[in-house]
């Protein structure tokens, strides 16, 4: 009954305020990048929430393999050297 | 991303290998209380349920639009208009957060619309009930826009990723929706005689369906434990009514109003309140579509989407357009 527009999906990016990054909002449908920048804004930033807008269309964000979540990922499993709390001997030596 | 075909009862094979360990995930994710993502494998019955819950949650906040929109010419000053134009613009937003995060399920926002518009799909049968005087409004927003908060919260958490995140933006922005309903029926409560009881005729109409916002009692939700085992729902329809209804009982005192309920008390040694029986043949009748307005609010939306169809047109064309000089 209604007349199919199959807009392309756009991924919404909101920056908050000056110096923070822009963060994933939400998505909305819209003929065109014009039109989603504006959809977005009206959509994501009633109320203040932004400064700064990014839209992408949804089809062209690569993402990975959620399948192979595990292996793709594995790299730093066990590796607790990167992080500073690894490091025991030296707790209580001030300003360090 | 297209929704694998249903599984037809009677003809479900044997699960495979791989079935069974994407099951396996799936079981492990929830019985951590993690969250399911679009791009997960998840069982058919968990997707349609979503899906279903989502789109018919998407759909109640767009009619959900119609019974407030009707009272912005109305509306007794500047002030109360632009608040009025404000939270129906919040409810059409809060529609499109519930059919995007929808969408990640497979169906798609065509096919979403194209259900509400020819029937197929439910939404609260809340709106289905005319709001008849401005006071309406405080009770709607009050009674209604509560009960649905006391709802939406727990949703919060709801183990479907997008589903979750959409109703943690709705929930910051409904709760001024509660409160400006609430000041509405203040104001109308200090007022003539004349007002405080268009004030209590809206409560005395509205109290009974926001009770039954929450759904049939639990011994008559069959579809309840599927989703709190799924981590959907968190709560069961009877706790949310109980929380609700002791709430609007300590609220309504600061009114100087009554709820048009002679039996509610808190009964001390059942720990629980005690309202009145609900009129569950009713609610039925209106989720059948029998309700007072159901003809009105899908016609009017039907109308609304034939009215914008130029404005649809003109946009994909000039689209297009731009698309073509581009290239050229």
């Amino acid at each position: 009954m209604s007349q199919q527009n199959n807009w392309p999906l756009w991924e919404v990016f909101v920056r908050s305020s000056r110096g923070l990054s822009h963060v994933h909002a939400g998505s909305l449908h819209a003929p065109d990048a014009q039109m989603a920048v504006r959809n977005a804004r009206d959509l994501y930033t009633r109320r203040n929430e932004g400064v700064s807008l990014w839209v992408v269309k949804s089809s062209d964000i690569i993402s990975s393999d959620p399948d192979e979540k595990d292996s793709f990922f594995e790299s730093p499993q066990g590796k607790d050297y990167r992080h500073a709390t690894y490091y025991k001997a030296s707790e209580g030596v001030k300003h360090l | 991303m297209a929704p694998s075909a249903p599984q037809e009862p009677g003809l479900s094979a044997v699960p495979s290998y791989e079935e069974e360990q994407s099951q396996a995930r799936f079981d492990a994710l929830i019985d951590r209380d993690a969250r399911v993502e679009p791009r997960d494998w998840m069982p058919e019955p968990y997707r349609k349920t979503l899906t279903r819950q989502v789109s018919q949650h998407a759909h109640s906040e767009i009619i959900g639009m119609q019974p407030e929109a009707n009272w912005i010419t109305r509306a007794p000053s500047l002030k109360r208009k632009s608040i009025l134009m404000a939270k129906v613009q919040d409810e059409a937003g809060h529609g499109l957060y519930l059919y995007s995060a929808a969408e990640t399920l497979g169906t798609s926002r065509d096919e979403l619309n194209d259900q509400l518009l020819t029937g197929r799909a439910k939404y609260s049968s809340i709106f289905n009930y005319p709001a008849r005087s401005w006071a309406d409004m405080g009770a709607i927003g009050w009674l209604v826009d509560g009960a649905a908060i006391a709802n939406q919260v727990p949703l919060c958490r709801a183990s479907y990723g997008p589903y979750g995140r959409a109703m943690v933006r709705i929930c910051k922005e409904e709760s001024f929706h509660q409160r400006q309903g609430f000041e509405i029926l203040l104001a109308l409560s200090r007022g003539t005689e004349a007002q405080k009881k268009m004030a209590q005729d809206a409560i005395n109409r509205f109290y009974e369906p926001s009770l039954m916002m929450f759904g049939p009692p639990d011994d008559q939700s069959p579809n309840s434990q599927q989703s709190m085992a799924w981590n959907i729902k968190r709560f069961s329809n009877d706790e949310l009514r109980q929380r609700f209804v002791g709430m609007i009982a300590e609220q309504v005192k600061v009114l100087g109003m009554t709820l048009p309920d002679p039996e509610l008390h808190y009964d001390e040694v059942k720990k629980q309140w005690i309202h009145k029986d609900l009129n569950w043949d009713e609610f039925m009748n209106v989720i059948k579509g029998n309700g007072p307005a159901n003809s009105q609010r899908l016609e009017r939306r039907r109308e609304a989407h034939r009215e914008g169809a130029w404005v649809r047109e003109a946009a994909t064309a000039y689209a297009a357009k731009q698309a073509q000089s581009e290239v050229a």
